[in-house]
């Protein structure tokens, strides 16, 4: 799966960089200019991370980095030596999916699905940080994530069946 | 397990492969040695590009090819040969990388082709270019004196206005009251999430698999087999995600002619993906100016309606869109004239946008009804029903069915609609003014013709398959709904496959007519699929159902009941087992039937109701509340219905308050390309909404009787949080988007 050869093909300025990406160790040659998204997506092929403009300014490409959530888009990968990356695909798959992605499914959260990945990393993201208490300091918190197809209020609605359980107690923040 | 399904909150069959990160988009398919491709954009308005210089480009490691009018292969120069399925018939498809010439601002001028992503990006920023500018206009304030009438319709299904009614000049003078206004609505991008991206895959054979984000993988395959000269069974197009498109991707984009390009002159695979500032220079909603006259008797019955209306479009192409006919629609008038103009500027050609034309022409109509409530001091419902119409005006045509009446009862219920104040300026909460508005929303419920196959399996399982599309629509579940509903299977059973060339051909996604087209094919296929397990079940020793024919039984939870006596069944299983071992296949074509619906027109119809809270002292905008009540005929999928309107209303919001594409004239560039200056609706700009479906019958407008709900949740919500400012604030903005500095 890995193409770690196109990553190395034409880096004479290739930087020896040391990822752990959901749990897998990677140790790759990556030139100074690459995203932290563009290597998760064109060279390990974790395509879930989405690029929406490239620009940190849709959130469809958030990912958790060292747990904390960033805009991938945003991040040059050699500069997150030993970082631990946890992209959609880490956090639940299709047949085990994470309490947060089923209730994005229970809820509609979603509809063409392009900026949901982005949307669950960062709804994961904000609720670890924990200041959000109200269904307004979800809305606000999570307004770095444009949503095209207007499923805003499902994603609420979804985020606070999270929040709602986590409080009491019936799973983790995820 | 529940087969009827119909009507109810079905989750997303394809919801855990959307939050895993599973479902593939365009750009998310890879091919050995795959090469990245990156578009240079013209930085002139309206020209010639003299010299183009790619030398320093290809001096970047990983360099393959930069493409330019210059170097390019043979193309047809016959402009037909572009033409697609959505194309106007007036004018000549952009051919990119054709000549030097330079139609408009972020015109594809070259292409970089590189080993890497960051090697092609590099690249396109060392191509140097001179050109040679021409004067351009792109302000529609000048152009509109150049404007041109449509006399006649030029794209399939899109009416040209109908003719005069009555004397709406003679009608208009006598009247008692009288509004003359001039509505405005901006440039508005689409912005679907995904970037408009392609990938095509070289296959051994020489033959092409086109991964693309498109509206109809066969309006691809048409485009690329005629212009690069293949057969279809050379090429293949799939898109079984498309990351939202909103009527974007019903037309190729640039990124598909110039992949395909790069991939058949170097023979090798090619992904090019535009980037958010390039998707600022496809097609787009067109700006508009509508001239409205309403002429009416003193208790608000309408005497007279004029609508002029004028729409930007290229030069290269004249594309229009109904805009003034909705004008005349929905209110009984007997003195109408609706004229349609088109402005030719130096853009991008504007294309089909969520409601296209409605969005516009609605949302200035029912702001002219909201004012000619203040003027004759009715309340805005009531005015609506002095004016009801029973019959479609334009085409003086029956409904198939309109629940519109009821969708003002239940709305202004749940609403509660009496609280309002009608003085505006008259409910404040401190320096925060609230106000009330509603107002109403409608589009067309066509259906097309369309194909579908399903296949039973002898283990029971179906699949079903159609070449259509699933933009976030939720076509996908619909089509297991309607097909375990069909032949009673649980979704569990169900297999859908869409947006591949190889599947039964399929309309363009969009217009609202999927679910009409798409559902009414898959239905009739699982019906000639029950037909054949009636049979297989019939033919079993001592069955219940011997002779029994298609109407007499039930498909229900994977067994046949008679309905008669349903305890009399045979189990799916054991009529499968007496088949002969392989599937059950059947395809079907469905169209509209002439017949049925002759002398009849068919609409979606929705009442919007807003508040809103305006802060007096900063004119900041919040949306509070919003309830729509629907009348879409049959809902398939409760839940993805709802989600549809809700986006609708979120459209809606963006539309009111934020969404306009800002041109600097001098440079005739959109400024604000990207998302921090394009504003469009976030998380906290959206509150409390609320949607109603109200139920409603038809069994004309298809089989199914459903209607389709992709554009009428936009429509009419402009207009219901415009009358809803004027309610707070006094003030009528009748320029949109209504921005703060239009309310202090």
């Amino acid at each position: 799966m890995i193409n770690e050869a196109a990553v190395e093909r034409h880096s004479a300025l290739a930087v020896e960089t040391r990822l752990t990406v959901n749990g897998h160790a990677h140790t790759l040659y990556i030139e100074p200019w690459t995203s932290l998204l563009d290597l998760l997506r064109e060279n390990l092929r974790l395509t879930g991370s989405k690029k929406g403009c490239d620009h940190g300014q849709c959130g469809a490409c958030t990912v958790l980095l060292d747990g904390v959530r960033v805009n991938s888009c945003l991040c040059l990968a050699v500069m997150h030596d030993g970082a631990e990356v946890t992209t959609i695909e880490g956090l639940g798959g299709e047949t085990h999916l994470s309490p947060m992605q089923q209730a994005f499914v229970d809820h509609d959260g979603y509809q063409c699905g392009y900026c949901t990945p982005g949307q669950i990393c960062s709804a994961v993201g904000m609720l670890r940080e924990g200041h959000v208490k109200t269904e307004a300091d979800i809305r606000e918190q999570l307004s770095g994530n444009l949503c095209r197809c207007g499923a805003y209020p499902n994603i609420v609605a979804a985020v606070k069946h999270v929040m709602t359980a986590a409080a009491a107690g019936e799973g983790g923040a995820q | 397990m529940n087969t009827h399904l119909i009507g109810t909150d079905v989750n997303r069959i394809d919801g855990p492969a959307k939050v895993s990160g599973a479902a593939k988009y365009a750009g998310e398919f890879f091919a050995p040695d795959m090469l990245y491709a990156y578009v240079v954009s013209a930085s002139v308005t309206h020209g010639e590009i003299k010299s183009i210089n790619i030398d320093k480009a290809m001096k970047v490691p990983g360099a393959v090819k930069v493409f330019t009018h210059k170097n390019r292969p043979h193309l047809p120069w016959f402009d037909r040969t572009y033409l697609d399925e959505d194309a106007p018939i007036d004018g000549s498809p952009l051919r990119p990388l054709y000549d030097a010439r330079v139609h408009h601002n972020g015109q594809p001028i070259a292409l970089a082709v590189a080993e890497t992503f960051e090697a092609a990006r590099y690249m396109a920023t060392l191509v140097s270019i001179e050109y040679k500018a021409l004067t351009h206009q792109t302000d529609m304030a000048i152009a509109i004196h150049e404007a041109e009438k449509v006399k006649k319709t030029n794209r399939a299904g899109i009416e040209a206005p109908p003719k005069l009614r009555g004397n709406s000049a003679e009608a208009y003078a006598a009247a008692a009251i009288k509004l003359d206004k001039e509505y405005h609505s901006p440039t508005e991008f689409h912005n679907p999430m995904e970037l408009f991206t392609t990938t095509v895959v070289y296959n051994s054979d020489e033959t092409l698999t086109i991964y693309d984000k498109t509206q109809s993988v066969s309006n691809s395959q048409l485009y690329v087999t005629n212009i690069f000269g293949y057969s279809k069974d050379e090429v293949r197009v799939e898109s079984p995600f498309v990351g939202g498109a909103f009527g974007s991707a019903l037309r190729p984009q640039h990124q598909l002619f110039l992949a395909t390009l790069a991939a058949k002159v170097l023979k090798r695979s090619v992904r090019l993906t535009l980037t958010r500032d390039q998707m600022f220079t496809l097609c787009h909603r067109p700006e508009t100016l509508q001239e409205i006259r309403l002429g009416a008797d003193t208790d608000g019955t309408l005497q007279a309606i004029h609508t002029e209306t004028f729409q930007v479009t290229s030069r290269y192409e004249n594309y229009f869109e109904v805009i003034a006919n909705w004008s005349g629609l929905s209110y009984r008038c007997d003195n109408v004239t609706m004229e349609e103009s088109t402005v030719a500027m130096d853009t991008v050609t504007p294309g089909d946008m969520r409601a296209p034309g409605a969005a516009q022409g609605v949302w200035a109509i029912e702001t002219a009804m909201d004012e000619l409530a203040v003027a004759t001091g009715r309340d805005p419902i009531e005015l609506r029903l002095q004016n009801y119409a029973d019959k479609d005006q334009n085409h003086d045509k029956k409904y198939s069915s309109k629940e519109l009446k009821e969708c003002y009862r239940q709305g202004a219920e749940l609403f509660d609609w009496t609280r309002r104040k009608s003085k505006p300026r008259s409910n404040r909460r401190g320096s925060t003014l609230i106000g009330h508005g509603m107002a109403g929303g409608v589009w067309e419920s066509p259906q097309m013709p369309a194909a579908a196959k399903a296949s039973l399996s002898p283990d029971g399982t179906l699949t079903v398959a159609s070449g259509t599309s699933d933009i976030g629509t939720g076509t996908y579940t619909a089509m297991a709904i309607l097909a375990g509903e069909t032949l009673g299977l649980p979704l569990d059973r169900i297999i859908v496959k869409l947006g591949d060339t190889e599947l039964p051909v399929a309309p363009l996604e969009g217009g609202s007519w999927t679910i009409s087209s798409v559902g009414t094919a898959v239905t009739e296929a699982c019906k000639a699929v029950s037909k054949k397990v009636l049979k297989l079940a019939a033919g079993l020793d001592n069955s219940p159902l011997k002779g029994a024919s298609l109407k007499e039984v039930e498909f229900s939870e994977e067994r046949i009941l008679l309905r008669s006596d349903r305890s009399r069944f045979v189990s799916l299983q054991a009529a499968l087992a007496a088949g002969d071992g392989k599937p059950i296949v059947e395809k079907a074509k469905s169209g509209p039937s002439l017949l049925k619906q002759h002398g009849y027109k068919s609409f979606t119809h929705s009442a919007v109701f807003a508040e809103v809270e305006v802060d007096e002292d900063f004119g900041t905008v919040s949306v509070c509340r919003i309830v729509s009540a629907i009348a879409g005929g049959r809902i398939i999928n409760h839940e993805a219905a709802r989600s549809q309107i809700i986006g609708g209303i979120v459209w809606g919001i963006g539309m009111a308050l934020q969404e306009e594409a800002v041109t600097d004239h001098q440079l005739g560039r959109i400024m604000n390309h990207n998302f921090a200056e394009y504003h469009t609706p976030v998380n906290a700009d959206v509150h409390d909404i609320e949607v109603i479906f109200v139920p409603e019958v038809d069994d004309i407008v298809n089989p199914i009787g459903a209607k389709g709900l992709g554009e009428i949740g936009l429509v009419g919500v402009a207009a219901a949080i415009g009358n809803a400012i004027y309610n707070a604030t006094g003030v009528r903005v009748r320029k949109l988007p209504i921005t703060l500095d239009k309310l202090i």
